[in-house]
């Protein structure tokens, strides 16, 4: 019994020498989590805090400009050119001077101060709908603010009803707060998936596979030995992307460490099976990074990452049910944002348990029967 | 036939000829290539042209109804008919708070117990709480949520109820993308990946490939010059990801339904640019790293998530902190995003086409160069 586990213990040593002695595979493996998790955390985020926008004015009265006043200094917007007529908006739109544009009406004093609606047009650049939706937001809710400070200065009657909102887990309702724990899920598997399926195609292409074959190794002790070091350096990266997270972004951690490790630990095993059921099929690096790629992408889009998988058809949402990285996400935001306990998570752990029991005991096979 | 001379036309373009047929060969004899090169586009056009969306619908809610009047029940019926919401009634705040927790729903609806009594009065107060994990899904409910709230209001009023409209309305126009579909910038977007993915991760084994397996010396010993190498080997993968930005558009435009409002021709001409650009930097990163593994590594750090998180695609640019902002000003994606969204959507604006078309151009030569430099000098 010992036996193995020396035997285990000599490949992962041999494993976790090829793959960190090189210092340029060790710094491809631990400096791009860092970075990509502080570029990341910066640049994924709908949220805007930088709207150019152009006035229309044609009613240039005191009600307008307080308007703009409040749309000026609610620190987003940021007014980059006063038309002249509405004929000039084409222009700027068209040339991305600005996102929208923001166009008073004569009449717009004379409303407010009768109690009819004053009406304020906007119009918005949509090529990303998205960015234009969010800012169209914006100056609704400068409208609304505007609006209730003109009636309680002019005492007229409020609104019957008004809409508070709070928001659970994520007060400010921040972008970055449900990217970042995402991205532990993200970036490990971009990389652990990779490592594990070029390092049997590394072997496979130089010999040393098959020479590892007719050592007195079983299968599944190689594929031990291989599973074992990617999901050490998979750990290690998660671990530095939290790091970034709580000292440098300073999200706070509701959860426990040993939930989202159990989690992180179950995820690895997964994407590193599809690593190695990768690698077992192909004969070369080069088709072990296409296949790898193969399933990156998908797996990245269609994860919750960026878009919510329940915007997704139905069929593209039982597709996601094979995809590891939407259960470690949806793992790693519950955790983190949540403080989801051990049992909460379950759903999420079960998946990527049969994902690793299919993906794993095929590598292994693969191993013996596929020989080039 | 006679050879042409080493330093002849005739001969540069034979040799040219003869390293794109054995790249071709190479590339057409492994199944994976064919794969990556049109399956993978389709494949990928189809999956996320139906697969992203940021358009949110049938959001599940539950409304906590603690008023049990006629009227907070009406407020409630507001909610259930809009096409935005999946809501559930509950008469008490903590079961609905237990769903929350569950994940059951997005949101909370909360009418309170004086609901009847304020609105008599006239200010009364629906509380909205969210579920912030998903923050941008979050404040689209919130948006739809003071939606409803304000269409019951005028719903009351045309009923003659005494209501006071609210002071200042917004109203918007999104100009290019009326129908406010999300998919008519994913998709432009998804062309960019597609270009990307083709041009710089296939190319950036191809020579690091060479180079483990010592075929690159053997190159060496023959009369082909380092461009005559470069030019060779990037034809037939230009031509590949020539393939994929026809099957692309054909499903953006067929498929999706996505307006292509340019010049066809245009878009034909930057995305050539922007493939060479791809193109370039595989090649770069693969004759300089001389590693498939480390080039591999490279090549999906520098183009695929770039491309993805800071072109433009999804996330504004000028949101960014100035920092970060600069770093997208060197990434090619950047660029190619802004001439699709404008070729596509817009139509044909010069002062956006060539401006970024321009700084392509650069690129593309730019990385030539720098391929040049790097692929000779292991000659020495």
């Amino acid at each position: 019994m010992p036996d193995v586990v020396f035997r285990i213990l000599a490949l992962i040593k041999k494993e976790l020498l090829a793959m960190l002695k090189d210092r340029r595979t060790r710094t491809s493996l631990f400096l791009p989590p860092v970075l990509q998790s502080l570029l990341f955390g910066y640049a994924a985020s709908y949220d805007l805090n930088h709207v150019p926008y152009a006035v229309v004015d044609q009613n240039r009265s005191e009600a307008s400009r307080a308007f703009l006043a409040r749309l000026d200094g609610s620190g987003v917007f940021e007014r980059v050119v006063t038309l002249r007529s509405a004929a000039d908006i084409q222009d700027c739109i068209d040339h991305r001077r600005a996102l929208l544009v923001v166009q008073f009406d004569q009449n717009f004093e004379r409303n407010l101060q009768a109690g009819r609606p004053a009406r304020v047009q906007v119009i918005a650049d949509g090529r990303n709908s998205n960015t234009a939706n969010t800012a169209v937001a914006y100056v609704g809710a400068v409208a609304d603010a505007f609006g209730a400070q003109w009636q309680e200065d002019h005492d007229q009657p409020g609104p019957p009803v008004t809409v508070t909102t709070r928001a659970w887990y994520n007060p400010a309702l921040e972008t970055r707060w449900n990217m970042i724990p995402a991205l532990v899920g993200t970036l490990t598997m971009l990389q652990t998936l990779l490592l594990t399926a070029m390092s049997v195609a590394r072997e496979r292409e130089q010999g040393t596979f098959d020479q590892l074959l007719v050592t007195p190794y079983r299968p599944s002790e190689i594929m031990v030995g291989k599973a074992v070091p990617s999901m050490m350096v998979g750990t290690l990266q998660a671990t530095l992307i939290l790091v970034v997270a709580q000292l440098w972004f300073r999200i706070p951690f509701e959860g426990s460490f040993l939930t989202l490790y159990a989690g992180l630990g179950v995820f690895l095993l997964a994407a590193v099976g599809m690593g190695l059921m990768v690698s077992s099929f192909v004969a070369t690096m080069q088709e072990a990074m296409f296949f790898s790629f193969v399933l990156i992408m998908p797996f990245t889009l269609l994860s919750g990452l960026t878009t919510p998988i329940a915007n997704m058809p139905r069929a593209l949402q039982y597709f996601t049910m094979i995809n590891p990285l939407r259960y470690a996400i949806d793992m790693a935001r519950r955790v983190y944002l949540e403080g989801a306990g051990l049992p909460q998570i379950v759903p999420d752990l079960w998946p990527l348990v049969i994902i690793g029991a299919i993906t794993l005991p095929i590598a292994a096979w693969m191993f013996r029967h596929r020989l080039t | 036939m006679k050879p042409g001379r080493p330093g002849g036309t005739r001969g540069k373009l034979r040799r040219i000829v003869a390293l794109a047929r054995k790249e071709t060969y190479q590339l057409t004899r492994d199944p994976s290539s064919i794969a990556i090169g049109m399956v993978m586009p389709a494949l990928l056009v189809l999956l996320f042209g139906y697969g992203l969306s940021l358009d949110v619908t049938n959001v599940p809610v539950a409304i906590a109804v603690e008023d049990p009047s006629p009227i907070a029940m009406d407020l409630a019926a507001g909610f259930r008919l809009s096409r935005y919401f999946d809501a559930v009634l509950v008469p008490s705040m903590a079961q609905a708070e237990q769903l929350m927790l569950d994940d059951e729903v997005k949101g909370i609806v909360r009418i309170r117990p004086d609901f009847s009594r304020h609105m008599a009065i006239g200010d009364a107060e629906v509380q909205v709480i969210l579920h912030g994990t998903d923050a941008n899904t979050a404040r689209i409910v919130q948006g739809y949520a003071q939606g409803a709230v304000a269409q019951w209001t005028a719903r009351r009023a045309a009923e003659g109820y005494t209501v006071t409209s609210p002071p200042v309305v917004v109203e918007s126009r999104l100009w290019f993308n009326e129908a406010n579909d999300s998919r008519y910038f994913l998709v432009p977007g998804l062309i960019v990946l597609v270009m990307t993915l083709i041009g710089a991760f296939l190319t950036a084994l191809v020579i690091a490939r060479e180079w483990e397996r010592g075929t690159f010396e053997a190159l060496f010993a023959t009369p082909v010059h380092t461009d005559e190498i470069l030019v060779g080997k990037t034809i037939p993968y230009f031509v590949m990801g020539m393939i994929g930005l026809a099957l692309c558009i054909v499903a953006g435009v067929f498929l999706f339904h996505v307006p292509l409002r340019g010049s066809i021709w245009i878009l034909v001409g930057v995305s050539m640019l922007y493939l060479l650009v791809a193109l370039g930097t595989g090649l770069w990163v693969s004759s300089v790293t001389k590693s498939q593994f480390v080039a591999s590594q490279l090549a999906l750090l520098l183009t695929f998530l770039p491309a993805m998180m800071l072109s433009g695609f999804l996330f504004d640019l000028r949101s960014m902190p100035a920092a970060v902002r600069a770093i997208t000003y060197i990434l090619p994606a950047r660029y190619y995003v802004a001439l699709l969204q404008t070729l596509f959507l817009a139509g044909d604006i010069w002062g956006v086409i060539i401006p970024n078309a321009a700084v392509l151009a650069v690129m593309a030569a730019g990385l030539l160069v720098m391929c040049r430099a790097a692929t000779r000098k292991r000659l020495a």
